[in-house]
């Protein structure tokens, strides 16, 4: 069944279009994760879901229903904001129960509730306390309870974890992920951190000026991203890109004057297109100091970036620059010359101009 | 390295200053002549309400008195006169009470509830509504004298105390819908958010969440309205009619009195008098002014 879905929502403050005939199906339980650049227009997706916004047109569903003008707290959601938005002159519990009390839920029904989420969220020591009185992650642990008391279907979750540091934000990630893994609710995540992205997301909606750009599971959006704008938003450091076309029938590519074979390429017919561009992503070029027997592309290091577990190599192929991942062994000092191997099936083509993955 | 000097180790640190520093001798210097130029007149006044009429036609106005009376200031309080009747402040104190209260409270309702409604629930027509406050808060008031005159005859109650609550009551609104509007809008919106996805409504949500957050703005605007309608005098006189003077216009008119001997005690209690309830709100309120209330609502 369908928990969440979204069809044909329009979105305009006043002339401006923030989200354009969007269409979007989420699954009972899944974790969907909107990620974008900023204004993009996540915010105002998950706003919309909320019943935070009136759509301009399109319609909204939630577990079956039309809840497109239906308020907020009819429409079975609870959401957790990027700054917390805890009330501050109510305790925690107060924090926890406000919502129930409105509900005009018994006594004993809000305790029992609020025991359960705040023993879910390792709070109970904090009942009493006021919000000023927490630290950032116990603030947003709070702001979780608080949707997590309501018992609902789906959860909203805008930038949870962005004003916290790394350590905190990674431990929360994990404790979001095991909540979701405990209750299995559908969870609608909004963030800009890939890495939160990829870790959480049952499937991810890459968006840019109100448009889903793409919607697939992370292995997907990774590996075979839709067009030039997922490409190069998705990968930290970000796919090399090759400007040149394809040739022979599209058994090659042509950059520069290197004829590169796409022999193995995993993707749609190729064809004979006059402008290309092929990506590759920094892990899967190999660095070789002699020329390899197949086609390779001649490049000079300018900069070698150890980071621990591996190194990134920063070369110039001509007037290019490009990045590879390369293990830490041996370090290339700035000037030498090297010759660099594509791994073709892993790569992507895109035509230039129409940007889309070929 | 470290063998040879003590030379080598640096103060940290701010510098320490030596007490009499140039701008620290020049700021205060400025802040006992500012005080002292204000803190006279009170000192004469006080010492001045204190002496018998005798005491102060010897005319010492600067040194106090041997044997203090507090006879001119129950005199001011209830027997002072002005014209022909001599019943004192009195009177005019419960005359401003009787404005002042009912225009603080039904001012900074509205208002606070305008302001709520034009920051948080935006609405086709809020934008020009908020020009037109804007405009109005700066409309010289003396403009609308004459026509307010002829609204509250026509409403019936010229010539009461009515008419100066209505008076107070409606030149309060722009400049405090504005003030609270203003505020709300600076508060982090998601807590609105927040309360709406919680379920609460249009007026929980003012009453329960957003003004506790707001008690600073509540006092701010609790002091602006309060000494803005106790020191009235205008309004006063043109609206409330004779029997209704309320304390500023009474002390005017004990003060400017042409009958018998200038009773300088008794003006000079009958002034304080009137100056102690806005002094009252300043020192007890003060400390909200620098309180941040919402300190914890977001991050930080
Ligand atoms: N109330 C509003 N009036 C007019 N434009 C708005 C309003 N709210 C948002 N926008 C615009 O809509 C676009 C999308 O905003 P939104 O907040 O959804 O972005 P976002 O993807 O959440 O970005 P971020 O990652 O910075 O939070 C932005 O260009 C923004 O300027
Ligand atoms: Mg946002």
């Amino acid at each position: 069944m369908l928990s969440v879905s979204v069809k044909d929502l329009t979105l305009n403050f006043g002339a401006v279009s923030v989200l354009k005939n969007m269409n979007l199906d989420v699954e009972e339980g899944e974790f969907i994760v909107l990620l974008g650049p900023s204004g993009c227009g996540k915010s105002t997706l998950l706003n919309c879901l909320a019943g935070l916004l009136d759509i301009s047109d399109g319609q909204i569903w939630i577990k079956g229903k039309n809840v497109t003008w239906a308020e907020p707290s009819e429409r079975g959601i609870g959401m957790v904001f990027q700054s917390y938005a805890l009330y501050p002159q109510m305790t925690v519990r107060g924090n926890l129960s406000f919502g129930l009390k409105i509900a005009g839920m018994s006594k004993d029904e809000i305790e029992k509730r609020v025991a359960r989420a705040s023993e879910i969220l390792q709070i109970q020591p904090l009942l009493d306390r006021k919000p000023g009185a927490l630290s950032g992650g116990q603030r947003q642990r709070v702001a979780i309870g608080r949707a997590l008391v309501r018992d609902v279907d789906v959860f909203l979750f805008d930038e949870p974890l962005s004003n916290l540091d790394a350590k905190l934000r990674s431990e929360l990630r994990v404790e979001i992920k095991r909540l979701h893994t405990r209750l299995n609710n559908t969870m609608v995540y909004v963030t800009h951190d890939q890495i939160e992205a990829l870790t959480l997301a049952d499937r991810i909606a890459v968006m840019k000026g109100g448009v889903i750009q793409q919607l697939a599971d992370p292995q997907t959006i990774y590996n075979k991203p839709s067009n030039l704008f997922v490409a190069g938003f998705i990968g930290s450091p970000s796919m090399n890109f090759l400007s040149g076309k394809t040739i022979e029938g599209g058994k090659a590519f042509q950059f520069g004057d290197i004829r590169i074979s796409l022999d193995g390429y995993d993707g749609g017919a190729v064809l004979e297109r006059d402008q290309a561009v092929l990506g590759v992503r920094p892990e899967h070029i190999t660095v070789s100091a002699s020329q390899p027997a197949g086609p390779s592309i001649p490049a000079v290091v300018e900069i070698d970036e150890h980071l621990g577990a591996d190194s990134l190599l920063w070369l110039k192929a001509g007037e290019k620059e490009l990045c590879v991942r390369v293990p830490v062994e041996g370090r290339l000092p700035s000037g030498t010359k090297v010759h660099l191997g594509l791994d073709i099936a892993k790569a992507s083509l895109f035509d230039a101009k129409t940007e889309q993955r070929i | 390295m470290a063998t040879s000097g003590t030379d080598t180790i640096q103060p940290t640190g701010a510098k320490p200053r030596p007490f009499f520093a140039p701008d620290r001798v020049l700021i205060y210097s400025l802040l006992i002549i500012t005080s002292i130029y204000f803190l006279i007149p009170l000192y004469v006044m006080i010492i001045t309400s204190l002496k018998d009429l005798d005491e102060i036609r010897e005319g010492n106005i600067f040194i106090p008195t041997l044997k203090p009376t507090l006879d001119a200031w129950v005199k001011a309080w209830s027997a002072a006169c002005t014209g022909l009747n001599c019943t004192g402040l009195a009177p005019g104190f419960w005359n401003s009470v009787f404005i002042t209260v009912p225009s603080v409270v039904v001012s900074i309702t509205v208002a606070s509830i305008s302001g709520y409604s034009l920051a948080m629930w935006p609405f086709k027509l809020a934008e020009r509504c908020f020009v037109i406050l804007l405009v109005g808060s700066f409309i010289p008031y003396q403009v609308f004298l004459y026509p307010l005159v002829i609204i509250t005859r026509e409403m019936g109650i010229y010539s009461t105390l009515y008419a100066v609550i209505f008076v107070h009551t409606v030149f309060g609104l722009p400049i405090l819908t504005l003030l609270f509007r203003n505020y709300f809008a600076s508060l982090p919106e998601e807590l609105f958010k927040a309360a709406r996805v919680d379920g609460a409504g249009y007026l929980r949500i003012f009453l329960q969440v957003l003004a506790p957050m707001s008690v600073p703005i509540f006092t701010v605007a609790v002091i602006l309205q309060v000494t803005g309608i106790w020191n009235d005098f205008l309004f006063g006189v043109i609206y409330a009619g004779p029997t209704n003077y309320p304390m500023t216009v009474q002390l005017n008119n004990i003060v400017n009195s042409l009958q018998g001997v200038k009773e300088y005690n008794v003006e000079m209690a009958a002034t304080i008098l009137t100056g102690l309830v806005p002094l009252t709100i300043y020192f007890v309120s003060g400390k909200y002014f620098v309180r941040g209330i919402a300190a914890g609502a977001v991050k930080g």
